[in-house]
């Protein structure tokens, strides 16, 4: 998630340090101090992808460790057509497949909670609680009690079934929290205002509820997409058979010694920030059409 | 849709959220079609509410909400034909002021076509058509209260519904959006009833003000009437202009009876036809700020006052065309008197002399006592 956060920073930061620019010359020692750490910071954040992402660019010599060997592409097409570093193909379907999935069960629930936890009602505190309860639950501990329960019922543990849920255990409660302060600045008066001229209350979720809260829906889309993608300790012992994207990677780095596992790095990063810029870019794009005149 | 009257009338209404206290508590009211009419009060008298149990957002706890001789207790706002202006407006965030205004016709499935020269046709009204297209959050406070006036009125009401409609603007637009209301109610020619807790708002706009006290209605009436005549202590205090005096009465002779006062010779009062008032009794009197004439000890008194009370002068504000005289002639209540312009600077007061306060015998009026059961209206 910390590239979420650091290109969110990029996005907005620009206009306001315009606004507040100071005079140029005379700046406190403090600013240097400051901005070296930083440049530090981001170094830290980003020196040891980017190391990685140098590393698949190398050519048929290439090793695991600097220096680097040559300049290609051959690492990635090894990735693609070797059957020898793995099911990567397969792996990463069912990743996208299983990451889709948790995303649209995440955005129904949490915005169906989000609605319902607009009211008090008997045993909300209780349901609230159970559902962060299962956010500071050790992931490898919730996978390996999911894959037991599967076990002691007799069912297979699959990427669709017992992953799926495990994931969700995971995603559900940081999307409804996400749908939690989203909501928090929801007036109810738009849903009186509604009802008073004559909307039903299913118009009343199309036409008001949903088109307002859009850009809060798409951040936990992007959450639930996100966190699944990337889920490694839950789905350990609940995918079954058949690995996603994390998992394959995982044991690849306990079987495979060549650069073919740094470009699945850099693939797997240039897919995480399409994804991101996707959703960024329909939050921007939301607010744009609001600022034309657009039938909504 | 069978209601093409907005006249009003409230039976025996009655509110209660938690089971126990009445948030409204029998309020009984006819409201004329065509009317403006005001509800006043201070904060949690049961004035919104009753505002939200006519345009169907509560449900009464007990009684009858009349509409055009129907009974719309558990009709939908739409069914009712009222409209509701809330009191932050409620703007829709994500739609242009058009769409805001053409919200209803959309949810009725009329065609796009069709609603948009709808809304147009409403936005000249209101005069926003260069802002049609524009978001709420674009819109200053005044033109935001026009959409929505303007997104309220499209729906064809009978009744239209204003919630505190210009506490959230600044002075000088609050009278001037005053005055944009009291012309569309008469364009409209329907019914608007209007909350608000500021007196001159209420008397200025209103043909019927209410005035409320702890879920009851206190007076109902023409604004000169609730102004002038206040049925009692309650309403003479909250609408303001008014001196309140209590006392025994000491004397009843015919015409008028006389309060006892503990620093003078008492208060003549003259009797109304209707009031039974007996030696003994504990009377609350009003005189009107403006009907106190200051004298200086030793001068003679203005014709027609036959009383007059010592007091020393604790405050003066400048009110521009009058001055706002404040004096500690009752204990424990407040005494004002305002006197012309020109006539206090004919002989200055300053804070701290003593003066006469007194006034027209025909301008001192008995209030309805506290004890007395509260008329019905």
């Amino acid at each position: 998630m910390s590239a979420v956060t650091a290109d969110m920073r990029d996005t907005i930061a620009p206009p306001s340090t315009k606004a507040i620019a100071p005079s140029k010359g005379n700046r406190p020692w403090t600013f240097y101090a400051l901005a070296t750490l930083f440049a530090l910071y981001v170094l830290a954040l980003y020196g040891p992808m980017i190391c990685i992402y140098i590393l698949s660019f190398q050519d048929i010599r290439g090793g695991l460790v600097f220096p680097m060997k040559g300049q290609s592409l051959h690492w990635f097409v090894d990735l693609f057509t070797q059957v020898r570093t793995g099911d990567v193909k397969g792996s990463f379907d069912r990743s996208i497949k299983l990451a889709v999935i948790v995303t649209i069960i995440t955005v129904v629930i949490s915005f169906l909670a989000g609605l319902g936890f607009r009211k008090r009602f008997w045993g909300d505190g209780v349901v609230f609680y159970m559902m962060i309860g299962s956010l500071v639950a050790p992931g490898l501990v919730l996978g390996l009690g999911t894959g037991l329960l599967f076990q002691a019922l007799g069912l297979n543990a699959s990427w669709y079934t017992s992953a799926l849920g495990a994931q969700l255990s995971w995603t559900l409660p940081f999307g409804v929290l996400v749908m939690f302060a989203v909501m928090s600045r929801y007036n109810r008066a738009w849903d009186e205002a509604a009802y008073d001229l004559g909307a039903s209350r299913w118009q009343t979720i199309w036409l008001v509820i949903v088109p307002v809260l859009a850009p809060g829906i798409v951040a936990v889309a992007l959450f639930g997409f996100t966190l699944s993608y990337d889920e490694f300790a839950r789905s350990l012992q609940t995918a079954g058979s058949l690995n996603t994207l994390p998992l394959e990677i995982w044991s690849m780095t306990l079987n495979v010694t060549s650069p073919s596992l740094y470009a699945l790095g850099t693939v797997t990063t240039i897919i995480s920030f399409i994804v991101i810029g996707a959703s960024l870019g329909s939050i921007v794009l939301i607010q744009k059409r609001r600022g034309r005149a657009a039938e909504g | 849709m069978a209601i093409e009257r907005g006249d009003i009338e409230l039976a025996g209404v009655c509110k209660s959220f938690d089971g126990v206290t009445n948030v409204v508590d029998g309020v009984n009211l006819k409201i004329a079609d065509g009317a403006y009419c005001c509800f006043i009060g201070p904060s949690g008298c049961g004035k919104t509410t009753i505002l939200r149990m006519i345009a169907g957002h509560e449900d009464p706890s007990a009684g009858e909400i009349v509409i055009g001789g129907q009974n719309v207790v558990g009709l939908a706002p739409v069914q009712r034909r009222t409209a509701m202006m809330f009191q932050s407006y409620a703007l829709f965030p994500h739609l242009t002021v058009r769409d805001n205004i053409a919200f209803a016709l959309r949810v009725r499935g009329m065609s796009r076509g069709d609603r948009l020269r709808a809304a147009d046709a409403m936005i000249e009204k209101v005069r926003l058509t260069s802002f049609a297209d524009r978001l709420p959050a674009q819109l200053s406070g005044g033109q935001q209260q026009r959409v929505a006036l303007a997104r309220a009125a499209i729906t064809e009401p009978r009744v239209l519904l204003l919630d505190e409609p210009l506490s959230a603007l600044d002075e000088q637009l609050r009278v001037q959006m005053r005055q944009e209301l009291r012309r569309m109610q008469r364009e409209l020619g329907i019914t608007f009833i209007h909350v608000t807790h500021t007196q001159l708002e209420a008397i200025a706009l209103a043909d019927l003000v209410v005035v409320m006290e702890h879920g009851k209605i206190k007076q109902a009436g023409a604004a000169r009437d609730v102004y002038a005549h206040p049925h009692d202590r309650y309403v003479a205090e909250f609408m303001g202009g008014q001196n309140v005096l209590s006392g025994r009465v000491e004397k009843v002779n015919g015409a008028s009876f006389t309060l006892a006062q503990a620093a003078s010779d008492g208060i003549e009062v003259p009797l109304q036809a209707r009031a039974k008032v007996s030696i003994g009794d504990q009377v609350d009197i009003a005189v009107r700020r403006d009907d106190i004439a200051l004298v200086r000890p030793g001068q003679a008194l203005p014709e027609g006052c036959a009383t007059s009370l010592p007091s020393r002068v604790l405050a003066i504000e400048y009110q521009g065309y009058f001055v706002k005289v404040m004096l500690d002639t009752v204990p424990d209540d407040e005494f004002v008197a305002y006197v012309p312009e020109r006539t206090f600077f004919a002989d200055p007061l300053t804070v701290g002399d003593v003066v006469m306060a007194t006034w027209a015998t025909c301008s001192a009026r008995p209030l309805a006592q506290r004890s007395v059961a509260q008329r019905e209206f």
